[in-house]
This record gives C-alpha cells, structure tokens and sequence, in this order.
C-alpha cells in the first residue's frame, strides 16, 4: 500500500486519554447522521408515530368523550394533550427497543473499538428521534383539529405544549435507553417498558379528572411526571398559559435524566 | 506515560503477562502471555473455542480483563483504553460495518467519529475503497455485499486511520480460495508500510504463510510457542496417508515402516489406513519401495501436510475437539 504508517512512538505521543466535550458533542451528533440516514431508509419505522396519532385520537375521542365529558367536542381538550403525552412516551419506548437490536448488530463491536464517548452512541439515536417526537405531537394535534378541536392557545400554545412534550419524551426516552443497555434482548426491553410505560401514562390525568379517582390513586397521579406534563400541555393549548406545571415537568425530567443517563452508560460498559 | 517516547523501538507492540478472562465458571482465558514485537505477524493459533477471540477482545477493550496486565506499545489497556482505542484496528471474525449504509458512508463516519475532518474522512474513505477495489460497490448498500467484499470493507474500516497495530480475527474464515488468497497479500502489504499485525487463525497453513511467529492456544492457555518450524518439525513435516490393500499383513507394514523411516505409524480408523509421519516428503518413496520389496500390496497413497489437529496432538495430546464447544459466538 502506498501510505507508510507513521512510527509508533509518534501516534501514541499524540493520542488523548478521553474523548473532549466537543468531541463528546460531534460524535453524539455523527451517531444521530447515522439514525437519521436509517430513518430515511427504513420509512417503516415512522409507522407508529404516525399511525398511533391517527388512530388513537380518533378512537379515545368517539369511545370515551360522550361517556366522560357527555359529547366528543367537549372531551377533545381534556383528551388531546393527554393523547400527545401517550403518544410521545410510546415513542420514547421504542427508542429503547431499537437500541437493544442495534446493539446487537456487529457495527456495535466497531463502535466500542473506536476512540469514542461511551455516551455518544446511545445519546445519538436519541437525538435523531426529535423528529418522530415532532411527527407524533404535530399529527396528534393535526387530527384533533380535523375531528373539531379548537386550542384556545392558539399556534403558539400549541408549539409550546408539542415542544414540552419532544422534552419529555426525549428524557424519559433515557428510562428505555436504560433498559436497553442492561435487557438480553429486544423483547425484554419490549416488555419491561411496557411495564413503566402503562401506569405512567394511565395513572395520570392524561384520560379523566383526578377527582373521578379514589384517594390512594390520586397521590400517586399527582406527583406521576406525565400529569405535570397534561397539566402544562392543556395550559399552554387551551388557554395560551405557561403554569408552573411547565416548570414541575422540566424538573422531573432532569431527575430522569440525572438519573438514568449515567445509569445507560453503565449499562453500555458493562458489555464491554 | 503516552510522552516517553524513549527507547520506543524496544517497546512490544503488545506486551500481556498472566490474562485471564472469566464466564461464569469457565476460565475462557487462563492465564496467558503474549509478546508481539513491533513491524511482525504474530499469529495466535487454535480450534474453536481455544480462548483466541476473547484474548484479541480483552486486548483491544471490548472485554475487561479478569487477572493480568496488558500493555500496547507501553500503554496500560486496562487504565487507558481511550488511549489504546486510538492505536489499535480490530477487524473481527463477522464484519462489524453497517449494514443499512453505504461502503463510503460507513468508512466516512468512522473516520468522522475518529476526529477526522469531512474532507479528510471522504479521502480516505476513496482512498481505501480503490484500494480493495470496491470503488464501482462505493454507494451500495451493504446489505447487496458479497461475504468477501464484507471482509475486505471491514479491513478497510480499520485501517481509516493508519492505526500502528492491527488485530485480525480468523480474517479468512468463510472466504473463498481466491478472496483468501487477496487477503494474505493486503495483510502482507500492511505489515511492510510499518503495521505489526496479531492475527488469529484455526488454519496451520494461513499462521505459516503469514506469521513470523505463532502462538498455539487450547483451552485458555499457551501450550506452544515458536516458529511456524518449530511447529511443524514437532510432528513432522509432511504425512504419507496409506491404505493398505484388503487382507495386506498390517503388523509387517508397521516393522517396515519402523525399519525404514525410524517413525512409529499411527493406524486410522478406515480398515487397512495409516499415517506415517515424514521428516521430508522425500522419505516417502523410502516406505514404498520397502512396501513393495515385502510385497505389502497397498490400495492408496498420498502425502499430506500436517494439519492443526497433528499439531495439536503432538503438542497437547489430544485432538482439537472440533464443534464440541463454541466460544467464538459470543
């Protein structure tokens, strides 16, 4: 080969003992290129953040808005935030699912090898997944609109109540990526979040009034951090208002953060 | 440490003392130690399941090592491994490239992740890719790629940023003559531009082409070290099969091959089989002609290179144990 491979004692001189934070943040972004062109090439993984929001907004509407709120329109702005959090935190879910199989995909053998920030490739597809957050917040409000829902936040309440959900969603996402970093298999961290993921969005005042709900029940729907985000996002819809709800959501989601970002990364290690 | 450059020429490549990797009950890596020095093929030899891709892993931090120290080119692989990352290729026994991108895409990023500018990565990739001559293959998709092709991608993944040492994993297993062939010559390339390459290898003939020194491994543990003559000389270097004809008198094939080649034949299975085992190739005219005068009348003959399973039974006492235990799937 035409190249001669410089004298070792010069690249070990100029190799560095960890990754920088801008090297942290290109590689974090690299991983998310990646994401994306897999996106583009496999147009399939857009079937749940657009098929769900379709679905689901249209069924909880005619299902449960004359039973809970006496008629359809009535229901919508009690529902349609709550729709987007579900949504949003299904999307989050599937972040962690998808880590699990890429994982398990030879490149990965590849990616550990390099000099590389251990967060990076696990921040990466997170970072790519803010378009299926937007997919799915934007189309959930869309759909409303179509059946009649009429947010008296105006454009901007609702961009403010999508964007707060892209927030959350893409915290918590930090749970599934948690799971999946430490699950054996896809379907493990399939069924593990599922898990979370039903009395997190369920147990809220995502569907119905907390008043409807027995008193143990509501302390818990209380401090859940999908009801703070409701809350928020039905302010910031409806009436255009940004409550300390937004701020109690943004706090939950650093916890989440703190939390389980370090968490994934030693899971990530740990396979090493 | 990565400042002292002093004396680096004596520096190992790889310098490991006392490895040693555990799974559960099993000492997979049992205590090994490896030194490859700096511009040589070392190649690690052994069956399936011997403990070599576990050692390759643990040196280059894909596995955390149990028990024993390692250093590359004088740095600690358990302490820096960053620092070991930026010094090492590894080119595993399955293609570890993306599927889902381009050859140039997946060469690209890996350059970019490795803090290579757009420019430079897009270069280099076009670079390597005309190298193994997968240029017209540039912008397919992996998933339309040849087994060989995968290979020679993967080499080239490893080498975007002319890492001084490079880990090879049975880098012909599953290739045809011809690719394997390609391969040996890519390798030999490598090593006269300045790599030291490890290599792992279940083929004695692959260590043999390629290695200036080998390492036998069986069982997590070291059991031979030497040239690729050294080796061979520890069973001979060639073997004459023979098939004595049906009713032949065996015992006086066996006295007369003691008389005339001085080596005792061990019988085969097949009724009437034997392998002699020849100090040259040349002596197995000596056992003939000796057949025929005795009028031993034999049904086939052929002489054979000794392969890894005579190796290992001259060195270790027992066969390889071939598809009796798998280590290389995890």
């Amino acid at each position: 080969m035409s190249t001669m491979i410089a004298d070792p004692a010069v690249t070990v001189a100029a190799t560095r003992p960890r990754a920088s934070i801008a090297d942290t943040i290109s590689q974090t972004l690299l991983m998310a290129w990646r994401s994306l062109k897999k996106m583009r090439r496999n147009p399939e993984q857009f079937f749940d953040v657009t098929i769900q929001p379709l679905l689901f907004t249209a069924m909880f509407a005619y299902v449960f808005g004359g039973a809970i709120s006496g008629h359809v329109q009535a229901y919508l702005p009690l529902m349609i935030p709550g729709i987007v959090a579900q949504t949003v935190l299904t999307t989050s879910m599937a972040t962690g699912v998808q880590l699990r199989e890429d994982m398990e995909k030879g490149v990965f053998d590849r990616f550990k090898s390099l000099p590389m920030a251990r967060i990076a490739a696990l921040a990466g597809p997170m970072v790519a997944d803010f378009v299926r957050y937007l997919i799915a917040g934007g189309l959930t409000f869309v759909t409303g609109v179509l059946i009649g829902y009429r947010p008296g936040g105006g454009v901007l309440g609702v961009l403010g109540a999508i964007l707060l959900a892209i927030i959350t969603g893409w915290s918590l996402a930090w749970i599934f990526t948690f799971f999946g970093t430490v699950a054996s298999n896809a379907r493990m961290v399939q069924g593990l979040s599922m898990m979370i993921l039903f009395p997190l969005t369920f147990l809220s005042n995502a569907f119905v009034a907390v008043t409807t709900m027995p008193g143990w029940l509501q302390a818990f729907v209380k401090v859940n951090p999908v009801s703070f985000l409701v809350s928020a996002a039905r302010d910031l819809a409806n009436n255009g208002a940004v409550t300390a709800e937004v701020g109690w959501t943004l706090v939950a989601c650093l916890v989440v953060i703190v939390i389980f970002a370090p968490l994934s990364v030693w899971g990530y290690r740990r396979h090493l | 440490m990565a400042g002292n450059t002093e004396g680096m020429t004596d520096i190992a490549a790889v310098d490991a003392a006392g490895l040693v990797k555990r799974f559960g009950q099993l000492r997979a890596v049992d205590g090994i130690d490896l030194r490859v020095r700096q511009g040589e093929i070392f190649g690690v030899l052994g069956p399936n399941g011997a403990g070599k891709t576990t050692m390759l892993r643990m040196l280059a931090t894909l596995l955390s090592i149990d028990e024993g120290r390692a250093r590359v080119f004088g740095v600690d692989v358990a302490r820096e491994p960053h620092r070991i990352r930026q010094l090492l290729g590894m080119t595993g026994q399955f293609a570890s490239v993306d599927e889902e991108l381009t050859a140039s895409e997946n060469l690209w990023l890996f350059g970019r992740i490795q803090g290579l500018k757009s420019r430079d990565a897009k270069a280099s990739a076009r670079r390597l890719l005309g190298q193994f001559g997968l240029e017209d293959a540039a912008n397919k998709q992996l998933k339309q790629f040849s087994g060989g092709m995968r290979r020679r991608l993967d080499l080239a993944a490893s080498l975007i940023t002319r890492p001084p040492l490079i880990f090879l994993d049975e880098p012909t297993t599953g290739l045809d003559p011809r690719t394997r062939g390609q391969m040996w010559d890519t390798i030999r390339e490598l090593v006269s531009d300045g790599c030291t390459i490890l290599l792992t290898t279940q083929y004695l003939d692959e260590a043999d082409q390629l290695a200036g020194r080998i390492a036998v491994i069986d069982r997590g543990r070291k059991v031979a070290e030497g040239t690729p003559d050294d080796l061979k000389t520890s069973v001979g270097s060639s073997t004459l099969q023979l098939r004595l004809a049906p009713g032949a008198d065996t015992e006086l094939a066996r006295k007369i091959v003691r008389q005339v080649s001085g080596t005792e034949p061990v019988l085969t299975p097949e009724s009437g089989g034997m392998n002699v085992p020849l100090e040259s190739a040349d002596s197995a005219a000596d056992v003939l002609i000796g057949f025929r005068e005795a009028g031993v009348s034999i049904a086939s003959v052929s002489v054979a290179k000794p392969t890894l399973d005579e190796v290992f039974l001259a060195i270790t006492g027992h066969d390889t144990g071939e598809g009796t235990e798998s280590e290389d799937a995890q």
